[in-house]
């Protein structure tokens, strides 16, 4: 099978992926809309966090899949996939500002210092923001290709924390948060693996 | 004593409350599509094999003086959103997942500290009773509630009837164990089976704890418990446990199934209380179902009036 080229890749896949990252975005508003939720808030709160950590998860497979294809297109998406897993934490957090807590700030802040699922959280939340505001090619040529990309290892502890997070907010069935920390580990596995083998066989 | 009986016609046969509603138009369109005589009797059969098994009714309820007065939460969000782990972990599961449960014919069965103790049918459990519709508020520990009218009659009646010896002191609960039928039962992520659940005696006598055969006037759906279930207003919901086949009296504290499961987060009492959060969230507020914006928790679900006095003298912070 031939694989796209990078043109085929910016200019084809692409604005396709942009619609499909889009697509839960526009369901769920669907969804609110229509008054298909018993618990609104609940459904927006656990589906911008759920589609926030499938992105996220997602830009860390950019580069095992460039390893595994030779796909090597596939690095102009990862940025597209980035920003929209910043998107979703964004409104995640943003629902958890609003109708959790009222923009009331020491209910925050209590929330924040007290329960740990929450600390870890927002302590994710916080290191995804220099991530995404550095995700532009102004800002990599400002810092320069190393130092941009040793800032943006900050996503490996990132997608731990968002794994926490989930962990611990679930009240028994801990199955999708298993799951997704296997996918995790397997995605930081690849990494270590290809790091510990010898540079001539690389 | 207004008498309960129990509807004697299967519920294959009674006609489902849409079709019931429509049907002048159903017959008006019936003749006009000139299906004649064989549609009108073969269609509704039809079209019964497709919709769920619709509640009977309960004539003639007795309005409760306990009942609240907030706005009512809609039946069809009472109905679609349960916490029912024995079909599934999800709220939305149990509506589809329960809907085979066979809730007749039902026993339950009265054991332990009793002058009567023995194995009941659900009719004979329920015939001396009068049914009352009672409107409670339901306050999940997760954070949620509802304002949902039940119908059913107090526990106490019940207990008395069987006798409670001097030395029952605590009353245990069981739910229905049967994987073949409940799928969340053969789930190895979910809780130990079967579900139980406790009172103190004196709690269980409390005029407001209540059994409840039904809600919205009608037979409760399956997913909400059926065919009868516990209801304590001023506990978290996990409390008011559901499918009942087993209630048991003893002098012992009986053990309970979210506390076997996570002792630090749900006691025995589980009284709800926004001053005493739940480890991992706090308990201060709660979204009513149908709100977009978080209201204050009261103490005992607003009903500390009635109830505070069980617990004088209790710290409510160990006994959580």
């Amino acid at each position: 099978m031939k694989l796209p080229s990078p043109l085929q890749t910016k200019q084809q896949i692409k604005p396709l992926l942009f619609i499909l990252c889009l697509l839960p975005f526009l369901w769920l508003s669907y969804g609110l809309q229509q008054d298909f939720y018993p618990d609104p808030l609940k459904t927006l709160t656990q589906q911008t966090g759920i589609w926030a950590l499938r992105l996220l998860l997602l830009t860390l497979c950019v580069t095992p899949l460039r390893k595994l294809t030779a796909w090597h297109a596939l690095i102009s998406l990862r940025r597209l996939l980035g920003l929209f897993a910043f998107f979703y934490a964004l409104l995640h957090v943003t629902t958890w500002v609003i109708f959790e807590h009222d923009f009331e700030l020491g209910g925050m802040w209590h929330d924040v210092l007290e329960r740990p699922y929450i600390t870890v959280g927002f302590l994710s939340f916080i290191g995804l923001l220099p991530l995404a505001l550095t995700s532009n090619n102004a800002m990599i040529r400002y810092l320069g290709g190393q130092t941009w990309q040793r800032l943006h290892r900050l996503v490996y502890p990132i997608a731990i924390g968002v794994i926490l997070h989930f962990w611990w907010s679930v009240k028994l069935d801990i199955r999708d948060p298993l799951l997704y920390a296997l996918l995790l580990a397997l995605l930081l596995g690849l990494r270590y693996r290809r790091q510990s083998k010898p540079p001539s066989l690389v | 004593m207004r008498k309960f009986t129990i509807p004697s016609i299967p519920s294959s046969e009674i006609t489902p409350e849409q079709l019931y509603q429509e049907r002048r138009r159903f017959l008006r369109h019936s003749i006009e599509t000139s299906l004649g005589l064989a549609a009108l009797s073969l269609a509704p059969g039809l079209l019964a094999a497709e919709l769920p098994p619709a509640g009977a009714a309960f004539a003639d309820l007795g309005k409760s003086v306990h009942s609240s007065q907030d706005p009512l939460t809609p039946y069809e969000k009472v109905s679609r959103y349960n916490n029912f782990y024995e079909f599934g972990t999800d709220k939305s599961d149990p509506a589809y997942a329960a809907k085979n449960l066979v809730t007749n014919p039902w026993s339950l069965t009265i054991s332990g500290e009793v002058a009567k103790p023995g194995t009941y049918t659900l009719e004979d459990i329920l015939r001396p009773h009068a049914l009352e519709e009672r409107i409670y508020r339901l306050r999940c520990v997760e954070g949620w509630s509802m304002v949902i009218p039940w119908v059913g009659f107090p526990l106490a009646d019940l207990l008395k009837r069987f006798q409670p010896t001097a030395k029952a002191r605590y009353v245990a609960f069981e739910t229905l164990h049967d994987p073949a039928q409940m799928p969340g039962q053969r789930d190895g992520f979910s809780l130990d089976w079967p579900y139980v659940e406790g009172l103190r005696l004196d709690e269980a006598l409390h005029p407001l704890t209540l059994l409840a055969v039904g809600l919205y006037g009608k037979v409760l759906p399956n997913q909400n418990g059926a065919p009868i279930r516990l209801v304590v207003p001023w506990k978290y919901g996990f409390k008011s446990i559901k499918s009942l086949v087993k209630i048991h009296l003893s002098a012992q504290q009986p053990p309970t199934s979210w506390n076997k499961s996570a002792p630090n987060e749900y006691g025995f009492y589980a009284n709800v209380n926004p001053a005493v959060d739940h480890p991992r969230w706090s308990q201060a507020k709660e979204r009513r179902i149908g709100d977009f914006f978080k209201r204050e928790t009261l103490p005992f679900n607003g009903y500390a009036a009635e109830v505070a006095g069980l617990y004088t003298g209790m710290d409510l912070r160990t006994f959580f």
